[in-house]
């Protein structure tokens, strides 16, 4: 019997930085105080405010101590664990309010959030399947197998209104019928772990915090479709959630709830967990299926779809991490609980990793329709170093860029495409005024031009042809016709492209050429980035005024442009400047300015 | 796993798990004094012999928890008990066997075993 529980963050984030020393620390520390039969150590998956890791949180009273040291331990063994007195220059300053400890709900970063998808995620020890089942765990799957109708199972996934995480958001209870419709010897259920926007991490945070959840939704799809077989598609790179998941298959082996004869129903399932190398284009799913066939991961002609004809030529279904992870409690709960939340379109709740220029990077999880404002000013906590909020980017290389004006979007799927982005898996990366946007739209058709498989002609040759494009504007080349070139191109990429890949490389230059076309105009005309990103169109230059000719820049310079004498002014020599910004950062004066 | 009853039976062991992570707790706290004087006269046994017993009476949103000196450290180990309405019962000289007692009177029973309190004490 432990009186008191210590959950230590055991996610990527706080992992990397130092979360297994800490945890080592807390168990020597409190074998010391001899208080190893009353506290027990369990460690968790991610709790969402990456920014403050290493987390603890200490129950009964739910102390949330943020940023620990392994030196910090000591102090928080003898004085909370050991004499009842939170350590509390460590607890999150936001829980702090006057005399008392503020519950971690109360907080900005939690208030506005509901977790459903990652109600477990900081809860439970992943690797415990009895933490799992004890927070109604497996619930769902009994309910469906003991009381429920496959044909019932869908209905209600499809009264819910629930729509593909992943990012397309296409209704999943359509998906499940149309596999169910189609009689065959063998179906397969998939899941998509094959998180791939740069980013984007709560695909691996819902493996790493509570595997389970996808083991028993894909239990639950498979009795839906009729199939017994399930493949989890999840990328090399992501050790520790491949790791985990390997211990909760097992672990749901070993007491028969993956295997024969589940519940005593007659259903039968079970999954394998197949490794991906870290291609982009294994996320779509032709590619996926093709991969896990054992072949190149290259994308395929639809129709036929997977329903029809999927994975071995087998009528499959694909659905993602966080898609699955909705499931069960929505078995528990009923659809209309699920569909009460969110906009008419849009039912439930959304995970995004917010990234970037904000003050709480992390994960958050928030009902449909929270507006773009409330997730960075209120729970990101602003922009950090009092910096204007520029736009933010949305659906990785396949979306597109919010501009300031249009921060108080509900977000949802529909209106995302309407205004020329999309929900992709949920990256949600915030830029400040410092960020070119024409640096940005670059930085993603890099990527693109990276990871296109090269099938077919007009992904493999148009995004690299768009890139060329930008990257002579950008370098201070550009012609105004360059841009209708590209907005011919990206629209012939569109319309052609043989996968999703290919058919929304083209977003990020459009929304960005669609909100910040001035930018753009000014790269080319002006041959200014006022942004300051640029390198080619960058001039440094040396205000005498405030120059006192102290001689640090001329000293420097890597390349020996700046001249002037001891108590003069000094001046760059923009021929010879390579635009390192060495002598800027140097100047005590601030007399060297660029633009 | 051949019936709900048998995941049942895994999710009843469990419980005490669940309680002691639920932060949503409807009012009654005890709270053990553990501070140097506490911890010598003997609080630490009281402390676990209440997570023991509201476990073992299901106890939903009873928080037990530990705090530093109180104050009166001749009569350590002390116990406060705040009901829902924020009546605080000071119990005194605790000792592991007096707690199944005050956890079925007071916090079940809801009337406060005074023999025990600090105000029977000092009379």
């Amino acid at each position: 019997m432990f009186r008191s529980h210590v959950m230590i963050c055991g996610g990527t984030g706080c992992t990397s930085s130092g979360s297994d020393k800490i945890s080592a620390v807390f168990e020597a520390e409190i074998a010391k105080a001899g208080l190893d039969q009353e506290v027990k150590v369990v460690r968790t998956g991610c709790f969402g405010l990456c920014a403050l890791g290493p987390i603890v949180v200490i129950y009964p009273e739910g102390s949330f101590y943020s940023r620990v040291n392994p030196d910090d331990v000591p102090e928080i063994v003898n004085e909370h664990l050991l004499k009842g007195r939170p350590v509390t220059r460590l607890l999150y300053d936001e829980t702090v309010a006057e005399n008392t400890v503020k519950s971690l709900d109360e907080t900005d970063f939690y208030k506005k959030q509901k977790r459903i998808a990652l109600r477990n995620c900081g809860v439970i020890n992943p690797e415990n399947i009895e933490e799992y089942i004890a927070f109604d765990g497996y619930a769902a799957l009994g309910k469906v197998l003991t009381e429920m109708k496959p044909e019932d199972v869908i209905q209600t996934i499809l009264d819910s209104g629930l729509r593909g995480r992943g990012g397309g958001g296409f209704p999943t209870g359509v998906k499940w019928k149309l596999a169910a419709g189609n009689p065959s010897d063998q179906k397969y259920v998939c899941c998509n772990a094959d998180e791939g926007d740069p980013g984007a991490f709560m695909d691996r945070s819902v493996l790493e915090g509570d595997p389970h959840v996808v083991i028993e939704a894909m239990a639950i799809a498979g009795y839906a479709i009729g199939a017994t077989k399930g493949y989890v598609y999840v990328r090399a790179e992501y050790p520790i959630a491949v790791h985990r998941l390997q211990i909760a298959i097992n672990q749901a082996r070993e007491i028969g709830l993956l295997g024969k004869n589940i519940f005593e129903s007659g259903f039968d399932f079970d999954l394998e967990i197949k490794l991906g190398a870290g291609a982009f284009v294994c996320g779509e799913e032709t590619a996926l299926m093709t991969s896990i066939e054992g072949n190149r991961g290259e994308p395929r002609p639809r129709p036929p779809f997977p329903a029809v004809k999927g994975l071995f030529a087998k009528p499959t279904i694909l659905n993602n991490v966080e898609t699955y992870a909705n499931i069960p409690q929505i078995i528990l709960k009923g659809s209309e609980w699920f569909s009460s939340m969110g906009t008419e379109k849009s039912k439930g709740t959304k995970v995004f990793a917010l990234g970037g220029k904000i003050k709480n990077t992390g994960l958050v999880e928030i009902p449909m329709g929270t507006t773009l404002r409330e997730i960075v000013e209120e729970i990101g906590g602003g922009i950090p170093g009092g910096k204007k909020f520029k736009a933010a980017q949305t659906g990785g290389p396949s979306g597109g860029c919010i501009p300031a004006s249009l921060i108080d979007t509900p977000i949802d799927y529909d209106n995302l495409i309407a205004i020329g982005s999309m929900m992709g898996s949920g990256g949600l990366i915030v830029m400040d005024e410092d960020t070119c946007m024409v640096d940005i739209a670059k930085f993603f058709l890099e990527f693109t031009v990276d990871e296109s498989c090269g099938k077919c002609t007009p992904c493999r040759v148009g995004t690299k042809r768009l890139l060329e494009l930008l990257n002579k504007i950008t370098s201070g080349n550009g012609e105004m016709e360059d841009l209708d070139k590209i907005e011919e191109l990206a629209a012939f990429v569109k319309a052609n492209s043989l996968c999703g890949l290919g058919q929304t490389a083209p977003n990020p230059i459009l929304s960005t050429m669609r909100y910040f076309r001035d930018e753009y105009v000014e790269h080319i005309v002006d041959k200014k980035c006022k942004a300051g990103v640029c390198k080619s169109l960058l001039q440094y230059s040396i205000d005498p005024v405030k120059c006192k000719g102290c001689t640090l820049c001329s000293r420097v310079c890597p390349a020996g442009a700046i001249s002037g004498t001891v108590k003069n002014p000094h001046t760059i020599d923009t021929s010879k400047c390579i635009k390192c910004g060495a002598c800027m950062d140097r100047c005590k004066f601030g007399a060297i300015s660029k633009g | 796993m051949k019936s709900l009853q048998e995941l049942a039976a895994i999710r009843d062991k469990m419980k005490q798990t669940v309680n002691t992570r639920d932060t949503a707790h409807d009012g009654i706290r005890v709270v053990v004094g553990m501070a140097t004087c506490g911890i010598a006269a003997g609080a630490r046994p009281v402390l676990n012999a209440f997570t023991e017993e509201v476990a073992r009476r299901d106890l939903h949103h009873v928080l037990v928890t530990q705090t530093g000196c109180i104050g009166i450290c001749q009569y350590e180990p002390v116990v406060e008990i705040y009901d829902r309405d924020g009546t605080k019962t000071t119990y005194v000289k605790m000792t592991p066997d007096k707690v199944a007692k005050v956890v079925g009177d007071h916090i079940v029973g809801g009337t406060p075993v005074t023999e025990y309190t600090i105000g029977s004490t000092t009379k």
